[in-house]
Formats: structure tokens, C-alpha cells, sequence
């Protein structure tokens, strides 16, 4: 296997990461802030912040270790997407910023403010939306260079209902990955309450998401019919990835074994992930920047993957360590320490 | 119009780098310092200095926030701002960047398990083992950033084809030579700064004359801690500011001699300290310290410096950079100065270290630090212009060519107000809130419980 193909894997499951941790964090971020204009915010917020207070710059890191990542490989998506995405990315960077300053002003700092709880909830689903366009625009169409000079087709994109449906998809996505979380967490914790409260919006958002899905993968293929065709390609990883997702709701509607529904509901999404991902190649924007021409030369392709395996051996304990005292630790779930 | 977007990219890339680098320097210091603070505290078995640690650590969260997200901000705004850039370079510099990235990781998980672990475990020790990866990864993150800066000081570990980069050697390009003494001067003044920052706010508690009993002694032995360790740092930091200058001197004659007003090449070259530029660009009202420049840049009172003269004047950097280059030295000087005097007056038993002229000038070293760090940067910034790459690439050919760029420039000025404003309310907030007295009270108990 070429050193690119390695390295596109190793930053897709990067991003794939993010995509689960993030969405944690996003959905529980919006989660907090509609459960206290319900008047139930008792009921959960001391359970999310409890998980989010240690983790929140971890997750973080993961977006910024997939960006550097993709510029250090393919130098190239740093020339188009860099003049396209401008304005859209400067927004994200601003809410991002927003929602993570907030997050430890808040919670280490002054004591609940409704301000920064509201603008940590909307953030949540902010941001997804405004990540979400970049891989919309890998589908080609939206960038276009002339006479070197890049630009975005403002008015194509928010046209396009492919950018709109996985937007959408992004949203709902995010509520039910992190709601399915959330009651795996709670369950731990054995809070009744708030696994009743959870369960029902990992439920409610499950619909919503699977709708998204189907609609996104028919935009798609009146978008790009190539992605498309791959995709079909690889049916079976999208066959176990429904499968997975009607696992988890069996096992959320019988009321056990949420640790295992959570884990579904991961698998369903790697495969949909990786399905998708897969389908792109060879471009990583098309038709502008392909995984073989667009590559960094091969010395630094190869420097940046043994960077890659020497970090992962420094990492992965570290993110085992983190996760077993915050995570797999019943007490302090609990709240006893 | 081409023009204003350059000028406004270089702005919007400015303005963050200047708002990121207060927090980035808190950063890479502060937890060397908690650390310290935390040992100190377990070895004398002192409750005020365990305290020190926490109350340090409380704050310290608050302000990586803001590195983190400003930290984010520039990282994307590198390839947003700069893709032309981005796009050449980054073939080179990918590595660095990346292993940045990996050495914030770490420190970013283990500051998440050190902030929520104090109790948890049985032996202390324990927990002050975790404070090792963060002072680590906050100091390599410093290390690999700065030497994707010395990179485009430097460019080496590639040759050029057609326009492009081709043979390149990632390892080469990373250790270039201006990376050496970068690093050393980054990481000196980063503990430096943070030390004085800790001593100021230690020297405020104190003037304020509200502290007594357990709370001055508290302060106290923080003014002590943190004055012994900017000293060392301070001392430190003068050398490797000499280390750099001897560098430029020898790969980046350009700037030394913009930051010296130095224009024409001789041997004994005069140092020149402050004074203007009038109307024919001659130095004015200016100090001289005769054959002091050659000294600086070579070791040797007699040496040949290389004057401005020598370069096209399309490739000479403003000559402003000299007010830049005095003000970082006279503060790097007065740092030094300051936190020996309090050593000396503390060592002598008839002297009160804590007297109100002291006190005071420590309370102003604090912003002086970091007013020197924006000096520093702005000097080697600017220092190094027109080039984005020197000898490669310049600014202008680098920058985004988006009309969208002037409206980005004032949606960032809006949020670093707003952050840096919040981040001062809220610090202030959690220690009013929480004033040491309170905790100091509730000490004897808490340590009583553990000897049960």
C-alpha cells in the first residue's frame, strides 16, 4: 500500500474519532442547555459535566490533529480549501472558540450563567453544520479556480439541497450519537432519572437520523454519480452499518445493555464513515486534487507516518489512562469522587 | 486593492499571534511553576505551597482555554490566511507542525486527569508525577512550533525545482539553523515570563496590605519561590538572547543591523541604544557603545558586521524594528536586574525584601514580561520582512487573494475583546470569590483528616 493511502487512512480515522467525540460533547452541550428550559437541567447536568470537564480539550485536539494532518499530506487541500473555505472556516473557528472558553469559564470559572449555557448549546449544533460544509464541497462543484484564483460559489452551495441534507444529517446525527452516549453514562452511573430522560432523547432522535442518512445518499448520487456508484459498491459495509444501527435500537427499546447499544451505534457510523470515505477516492476534491497527485513528497509522507505510529505510542496509553479514571471508573461516574 | 489584502492578511495573522502568544507563553510556564510549587510542597510536607499549586492550576485552566482556542484560530488561519503558503511550505514543515500537535495532545490529557485527581490517590508523589507530561508536552509544543518559525527564517532541507520544492528532508528542515537558538530563547523567556507573572500578582496580594497572618506568609513564600526561579530564568535568558544575536549576526545579517540602525559594514561596529531616525534616516540622539555591536555579533570587539548597505532596498526590513529590539533588551536587562536585588536585599537580615519600592517594581515587572515577549516577536516578525520565506517566498505572494479578508480581520477583533475581557472578568472573579484567607482557614482541618 502507497505511503498516501496510509496516511489518508490513519487522518480518517482521526476524523472519524472526532466525529464521536465531538458529537458527544456537541449534542451534550445542546442536551444541558434544552434540559434547563425544560426545567430538568437537575436531572442531567451534574452527569455531563461530570464526563465533559476533564475530556472537553481533548476533543479538541482531535480536530486540530486531523486539519494539520490533511495540510502536512496533501499540501494542496491547504491552497483550495484555504481560499474557499475562508469565511465559513473563520466562522467555525469563532464559535469553536466561543464554545470551548466558554465551556471552562463556566464550569471552572464564574458559576452558571444562562448566557454562556445558551451559546454553549447553539455552538453545539453550530458547529457540526459549518464542519459539515467542508465535505460537502469535496464533491466538487462549489470551488471553482479561475486564472488562479479560488473561489467558493456562495450561491451553488446554498442552493444545492445535497449541502442542506448533510447539514441536516450532521445535526441529528450529533443528538443521537451523543444522546446514546449519554445513556450508556448514565446507566453507570445508575441515575435513574436521567437514564429515563436520555434513553428517551437517544429514542427520539434515532428516526431523524436515519431519514437524514437515506435523503443525504440520494443527493448524493444526483450530485456525484461516481461517489455514488462506489458507495454502491460497498454495499455490505452499509448493510452492516443499518445493521448495527437496528441493533442499538434493540437494545435501547429492551432497556439493557446500553454500553453495547453505544458501541453500535460507533460501529454504525464507522462503517457509513468508511463506506463513504472509501467511495471518494480517488479525489479528496474533485476533480481538483486526487490522493496521488495531491501528496506531500515521499520523504515527509514518511517522516509524518512514523511520527504518526511513534504518537499513537504515546497517545493511546494516555487516552486509555484518561478514559479508565474518568469513564470506566464507577465511583467517580458516580459522583463519589 | 491587491495591495489591502496583504496588508490586512499580515494584520488579521498579527493581531492573533499577539492575543495567542500571552496565553501560549502562560502555557509553556505556568505549569513548570505549579509543578515546582506542588514538589516543594510535598518535599516540606507545606500545606501553603500544595496550596500555591491548586490555586495556580485553578487559574492557569482559564487561560489555557483561551491558548487552546486561539491555538486553534491560528492553526487554521495558517492555511485560511496564507494557502499560496501553505502550499509550498507545507511539504517542508508538516512534520513539525504535526508533532506540535502531538506534544498539545499529551499535555492536553494529562492537564484534564491533574486538574481531577488531586484526592484520588493514596501517595502525593503520585499526583505530581502527572504534572511531568504537561510541563513536557507544553515545553515540546514550544520546541516544534518554534522551529516551523526558524524554517522560515532558515528555509534548508529541500532544493528548489521549477518553482518547487523537491528532495526534501523533513529532519533537516526542522533542526535548521536558526532553530537552535530560537528555541532556547523562546523556552528561557516563556519560564521567565511566567515566573514574573506569578510573582507580580504575589507582590499585589502583598501591597494590598489586606494580607496578614497565614495569608502574607502564604504570599510570601510565593513572592520567593517565583522571584528565585525568574531569576534564573532572567539570567538564563540574557545568554540566550546573546546566543541569538550572534546567530543573526551570522544567517540573518539583515536583521541584526535593521534592529541596529547599522548601515554600512566595518569592523568595530558601534552598538546603538535608543534615539529616533530624522528626515535624511540618520540616527539620532542615540547612545553609542563603540565596538559594542561587533562584540554582540561575533564575540570579538574588532569583527566585521555586515551594514545594510550590502542588501537591495527592496529586501531591507523597517527600520522601526530597532525600538522593537531596545525595548525587549532594556526589559530583559531590567527583569534581570530587579529579581537580583530582590535576592540580595532577602539574603541580608537587616533588609526588608518586602518593602513597598520592591514590591512595586516587581508588580510592573509582570506586564513588562510579556510587553518584552510582544517586542521579541514583533521584532523577529517584522525583522525578517518582505519575506514570508526568506529568500524564497514573499508576503505577498502568500497571501490570500480573498475580497472576504477585511470583514475576517474584525469578526477576530470582536471575539479576542470579548475573550480576553471574559478571561479577566472570570479570573478575577474566581479568586475574589475564593480569596486565599478562606482556604487558608480551612487547611488545619483538611489536614487532620488525612492524619486519621
Amino acid at each position: 500500500m502507497s505511503y498516501e493511502i496510509v496516511g489518508l487512512a490513519v487522518l480518517w480515522i482521526f476524523l472519524y474519532g472526532y466525529l464521536i467525540v465531538a458529537s458527544v460533547d456537541f449534542g451534550a452541550g445542546f442536551f444541558a442547555y434544552y434540559a434547563k428550559i425544560t426545567k430538568k437541567d437537575h436531572i442531567i447536568n451534574k452527569l455531563i459535566a461530570r464526563y465533559l470537564s476533564p475530556v472537553w480539550e481533548v476533543t479538541n485536539v482531535f480536530f486540530v490533529f486531523f486539519f494539520v494532518g490533511i495540510v502536512g499530506f496533501f499540501p494542496d487541500t491547504a491552497y483550495y480549501y484555504g481560499s474557499a473555505l475562508l469565511v465559513p472556516a473563520s466562522i467555525a473557528i469563532v464559535l469553536l472558540a466561543i464554545r470551548g472558553s466558554f465551556y471552562a469559564f463556566e464550569n471552572y470559572g464564574s458559576k452558571q450563567s444562562n448566557v454562556y449555557m445558551f451559546l454553549y448549546g447553539a455552538t453545539g449544533l453550530l458547529i457540526p453544520a459549518s464542519l459539515s460544509i467542508a465535505l460537502t464541497l469535496s464533491e466538487g462543484g462549489f470551488i471553482v479556480e479561475e486564472n488562479g484564483v479560488v473561489s467558493l460559489q456562495y450561491w451553488e452551495l446554498f442552493t444545492s439541497p445535497l449541502s442542506w441534507s448533510i447539514v441536516g444529517l450532521s445535526i441529528v446525527s450529533v443528538l443521537f450519537i451523543s444522546s446514546t452516549f449519554l445513556t450508556f453514562y448514565a446507566a453507570r452511573a445508575n441515575d435513574q432519572p436521567a437514564l429515563k430522560l436520555v434513553r428517551g432523547y437517544a429514542l427520539f432522535w434515532s428516526t431523524p437520523t436515519i431519514i437524514a442518512a437515506l435523503t443525504s445518499f440520494i443527493f448524493l448520487s444526483q450530485h456525484n454519480e461516481r461517489h455514488f456508484g462506489n458507495m454502491m459498491d460497498l454495499w455490505w459495509m452499509l448493510g452492516l452499518s443499518v445493521g448495527f444501527f437496528m441493533i442499538a435500537m434493540w437494545l435501547l427499546y429492551q432497556e439493557r445493555g446500553y454500553g453495547l447499544a453505544f458501541i453500535s451505534v460507533m460501529l454504525q457510523f464507522f462503517f457509513a464513515f468508511f463506506a463513504y470515505g472509501i467511495g471518494h477516492y480517488p479525489y479528496i476534491l474533485d476533480p481538483y486534487i486526487t490522493i496521488a497527485d495531491g501528496a506531500t513528497h515521499e520523504s515527509m509522507g514518511l517522516a509524518l507516518i512514523v511520527a504518526f505510529i511513534a504518537g499513537l505510542f504515546l497517545l493511546i496509553p494516555s487516552l486509555a489512562l484518561i478514559f479508565k479514571l474518568f469513564l470506566f471508573d464507577a465511583d467517580y461516574v458516580k459522583g463519589k469522587k | 486593492m491587491e495591495m489591502d489584502t496583504v496588508l490586512i492578511s499580515r494584520l488579521l495573522t498579527a493581531m492573533t499571534l499577539g492575543f495567542h502568544v500571552i496565553f501560549a507563553t502562560i502555557g509553556v510556564g505556568v505549569p513548570l511553576l505549579i509543578s515546582i510549587a506542588e514538589f516543594i510542597g510535598i518535599k516540606k510536607n507545606d500545606p501553603h505551597y500544595t496550596m500555591l499549586a491548586k490555586r495556580w492550576a485553578r487559574g492557569f485552566v482559564i487561560t489555557v482555554a483561551v491558548g487552546v482556542v486561539t491555538g486553534t484560530a491560528i492553526g487554521l488561519q495558517l492555511s485560511l490566511v496564507w494557502p499560496n503558503f501553505m502550499q509550498l511550505a507545507g511539504n517542508v514543515i508538516a512534520l513539525p507542525l504535526f508533532l506540535e500537535v502531538f506534544a498539545f495532545f499529551f499535555e492536553a490529557i494529562f492537564l484534564g486527569i491533574y486538574l481531577y485527581t488531586w484526592d484520588r490517590f493514596k501517595k502525593k508523589i503520585t499526583h505530581w508525577y502527572l504534572s511531568i507530561p504537561i510541563v513536557l508536552g507544553g515545553g515540546f509544543s514550544a520546541v516544534f512550533i518554534t522551529t516551523v518559525n526558524a524554517f522560515m527564517n532558515t528555509p534548508e532541507g529541500f532544493t528548489m525545482e521549477d518553482g518547487s520544492f523537491a528532495a526534501v528532508n523533513p529532519i533537516e528542515a526542522m533542526f535548521n539553523s536558526a532553530a537552535p537558538s530560537k528555541i532556547i530563547h523562546v523556552l528561557s523567556s516563556a519560564y521567565l515570563t511566567s515566573a514574573m507573572l506569578l510573582a507580580a500578582i504575589a507582590a499585589f496580594m502583598l501591597l494590598r496590605k489586606k494580607a496578614k497572618g497565614t495569608a502574607a506568609t502564604y504570599h510570601k513564600k510565593a513572592l520567593k519561590v517565583t522571584v528565585t526561579i525568574a531569576f534564573v530564568f532572567a539570567a538564563f535568558n540574557l545568554l540566550t538572547g546573546d546566543v541569538s544575536a550572534k546567530f543573526l549576526a551570522e544567517h540573518q545579517p539583515e536583521k541584526l543591523a535593521a534592529a541596529e540602525w547599522h548601515f554600512e559594514t566595518e569592523e568595530g561596529a558601534d552598538l546603538v541604544l535608543f534615539g529616533w531616525l530624522n528626515e535624511d534616516n540618520e540616527p539620532t540622539g542615540v547612545i553609542r557603545l563603540p565596538n559594542v555591536l561587533s562584540f554582540l555579533a561575533h564575540g570579538d570587539f574588532n569583527s566585521e558586521v555586515i551594514g545594510l548597505e550590502e542588501f537591495p532596498e527592496e529586501e531591507i526590513p523597517p527600520l522601526w524594528v530597532h525600538y522593537m529590539f531596545d525595548l525587549m533588551v532594556t526589559i530583559g536587562m531590567f527583569l534581570f536586574g530587579i529579581t537580583l536585588l530582590y535576592l540580595v536585599v532577602s539574603k541580608v537580615k537587616r533588609w526588608n525584601e518586602n518593602n513597598k519600592w520592591l514590591l512595586g517594581s516587581i508588580l510592573i515587572s509582570g506586564p513588562l514580561a510579556f510587553l518584552a515577549i510582544e517586542f521579541g516577536w514583533i521584532y523577529a516578525e517584522v525583522g525578517r520582512q518582505p519575506w514570508i520565506l526568506r529568500g524564497y517566498m514573499t508576503v505577498e505572494e502568500a497571501a490570500t487573494s480573498s475580497p472576504h479578508i477585511g470583514l475576517m480581520f474584525f469578526m477576530f477583533l470582536g471575539l479576542y475583546i470579548v475573550l480576553g475581557t471574559l478571561c479577566v472578568v472570570v479570573l478575577r472573579k474566581l479568586f475574589r470569590d475564593n480569596p486565599v484567607e478562606n482556604e487558608l482557614e480551612e487547611l488545619p482541618l483538611k489536614e487532620e483528616k488525612g492524619d486519621e
